[in-house]
């Protein structure tokens, strides 16, 4: 015996549109997955280089005539340009037929322009080495770095490339004695930017970003959670609660730059704080964030059952008493996930940080929250748009740094709303 | 001289009128139910007696209510104060996620009832002995409270509420949401609470209200249709509406 419920014509095509809607969805996923390995892929397959630099081993001299020592001056005290001679010295040595000036200029092009510290570095942890031949790693030049990578061809034709045909036949030279290396390179988390690519680090970035999020954080974090604690728990619904409500769910849709506009007029025209400073950037961050705050620390205390104020308010405590021991404690996790969430969204903005001069070129690393600094996205967007092709896997290598970061507090996140997560 | 005397008492919520002069009398330790069919009035007339109807936006309360001869709606009346003179304990068991030890233990704590750890245990420990609780969770008090079955949590509840030292428990349903086994031990408790507190219950079991109550007054669209010794509403009703609602004609 068989089990007619319905029509079995109507039965069959409603099976096959569940089947269809199915496919669908499948499609769409696959689509997406797609594009997410196609977009960390290319990042990664350009970004790891940004992470490896090219070292030439060289015979360096340390001849206190040519580093210029005498009784008045110790080693310690040398600066780093005082070790070029010892690197310029030393090609010469290698490559002794090259006597053309230009040439001469095009050799020492090979090496980096920050040669120096390495050298001086080596000399101050090897002072013996004074007056004697050592074989150093110095850092390659950014174009010499990328024909080793394979990212500059011979079979490009010369005008058409950063280095000369006679340069490349140089570098062939060393690879044929097995004098050059790729090593993990350092410069990128203990530098900051740098106009030649080989010396251009993210540290700046790094730091400033940390200043401009702390500065945000504590901004944001008690003025977002409070307002949200009074519209919910202590304002009376009504016409005003409801203006301020429509109002911030606006605030959180407005684009990011016009707060960088505003951030410009209030804090460094009005109030006078200083330009490209962390300072000003968290603030003009937090007036961006601070409405998603308010809207997820307001969901996190509508979540909690009325029954708790309920049973609170029937012994006797009062109206603070029960945010204070009850709403906002049982609510944390879901305000530190937006918190974190909020976090992370501004330390990938980038925009509004434009207007108000943290695109400006900043070497140093700062040191505090009213230092000239830059953040990580815009460095990003800085070296994206520089002309020196070493600055391309730089900039990948960067945005491979910020999306770990992003993952990271992302993962974090999760974490905090499975641990805490409590259930009714 | 009656405990609570409530004399014309009008609610409204917003536009809609919830009760229609309602006048009750209610005598000190005695169990007093409210019965009726659902949305008769008979819940928003037990949250008028500790003023829990202000956290509803737009309720309106006209009338007196003296509890003790103390007029709890009148404009100074502290009503922190008064919800610690009159506790209530909810339909659905609603203990703080916290230890069993602290949910009892909250309330003299934002009262500053006790002075030191030893007077709080002490508390702690008649609260729910006289709750009947302690014997089941004396060996687990730092247990979450969420953690119990539900007649366990009710009358860790009820347990919450004495800690405070009321004089008058109001319980709205409180056995709705449990098992007949754990709604005989909370009838068995609130018969022994009369003792010490003046109780008055609302519930929709017409046998629970015959069992536990000295006094029933019957609700029906937010009016008091009829109000006496529980013997008498139930064995001789005078209202016809009464009779029919005993008997299980409507609601």
């Amino acid at each position: 015996m068989t089990i007619k419920a319905s029509d079995p014509q109507w039965h069959k095509s409603r099976l096959r549109a569940e089947k269809r809607f199915r496919l669908y969805g499948k499609c769409a996923l696959s689509l997406a997955v797609l594009m997410l390995v196609l977009l960390v892929g290319s990042l990664i397959a350009r970004g790891y280089q940004g992470f490896v630099q090219t070292q030439m081993s060289l015979p360096i001299q340390f001849d206190p005539a040519a580093l210029g020592l005498s009784k008045d001056v110790d080693v310690s005290s040398l600066s780093p340009s005082a070790y070029t001679p010892l690197v310029k010295a030393s090609l010469r040595m290698v490559f002794p037929e090259v006597t053309d000036p230009m040439q001469t200029r095009e050799l020492y092009a090979l090496v980096s322009s920050n040669a120096g510290v390495t050298l001086k570095s080596y000399l101050d942890h090897h002072p013996e080495m004074l007056s004697k031949t050592a074989d150093v790693w110095i850092p390659a030049s950014s174009n010499a770095d990328l024909y080793f990578k394979d990212r500059i061809s011979e079979n490009t034709p010369e005008a058409d490339r950063n280095l000369t045909d006679q340069q490349i036949a140089w570098l062939k030279r060393f690879k044929e004695r097995d004098i050059e290396r790729i090593v993990f390179d350092q410069t990128l988390f203990n530098h900051g930017d740098s106009r030649s690519p080989e010396n251009a680090g993210f540290l700046g970035a790094m730091v400033g970003s940390a200043f401009t999020l702390a500065i945000c954080l504590a901004l944001v974090f008690p003025l977002g959670v409070m307002t949200a604690v009074y519209l919910e728990e202590f304002g009376r619904p009504g016409k005003w609660v409801d203006i301020i409500e429509v109002n911030i769910n606006n605030l959180a849709a407005v684009p990011s730059i016009v707060f960088g506009l505003l951030g410009l007029a209030v804090y460094i025209n009005l109030l006078g704080f200083p330009r490209s400073s962390p300072l000003v950037g968290g603030m003009t961050l937090a007036m961006m964030i601070l409405p998603v705050i308010i809207i997820t620390t307001r969901v996190a205390l509508a979540s909690i059952p009325g029954s708790i104020r309920d049973a609170a308010l029937a012994l006797g405590a009062t109206p603070l008493q029960v945010v204070w021991h009850h709403t906002l404690p049982l609510s944390m996790p879901g305000i530190m996930t937006g918190t974190i969430l909020g976090m992370a969204r501004a330390i990938g903005e980038t925009a509004p940080l434009l207007l108000i001069g943290m695109v400006a070129f900043v070497a140093d690393i700062p040191t505090s929250v009213t230092s000239s600094a830059t953040v990580m996205p815009v460095q990003i967007y800085l070296w994206a748009s520089s002309p020196e092709a070493g600055f391309s896997e730089k900039t990948a290598a960067g945005i491979l740094v910020l999306l770990m970061l992003l993952l990271t507090m992302n993962a974090l996140a999760i974490t905090l709303r499975k641990r805490f997560e409590v259930r009714w | 001289m009656s405990k609570i005397s409530a004399k014309k008492v009008n609610v409204f919520y917003g536009a809609k009128q919830a009760l229609f002069d309602v006048d009750m009398e209610i005598s000190a330790n005695s169990v007093t139910a409210l019965i009726g069919p659902s949305g008769c009035g008979k819940s928003t007339f037990l949250r008028c007696l500790n003023r829990m109807n202000d956290t509803i936006e737009g309720c309106r309360i006209t009338g007196n209510i003296l509890v003790g001869g103390i007029n709890i709606n009148a404009p100074d009346q502290d009503v922190v104060h008064l919800r610690a003179w009159i506790g209530m304990v909810f339909q659905k068991p609603n203990p703080f996620p916290k230890s069993i030890y602290d949910n009892v233990a909250y309330g003299p704590r934002i009262h500053h009832l006790v002075k030191n750890k030893n007077e709080m245990d002490e508390i702690v420990e008649k609260s729910l002995i006289s709750a009947g609780l302690f014997d089941e969770v004396k060996d687990r008090l730092n247990d979450p409270g969420t953690s119990l079955s539900g007649g366990q949590q009710q009358r860790l509840c009820i347990a919450r509420t004495i800690a405070v030292n009321p004089e008058i428990i109001l319980m709205d349903e409180p056995c709705s949401a449990l098992d007949p086994i754990a709604t005989a031990k909370i009838e068995e408790l609130i018969m022994e609470l009369k003792n010490n507190f003046t109780i008055v219950i609302v519930t929709h079991s017409m046998q629970q209200a015959a069992r536990v109550s000295q006094q029933t007054c019957f609700f029906h669209m937010g009016k008091v249709i009829e109000a006496g010794p529980t013997s008498k509403i139930f064995t001789n009703p005078e209202n016809q509406q009464t009779q029919d609602y005993i008997t299980g004609r409507y609601g």
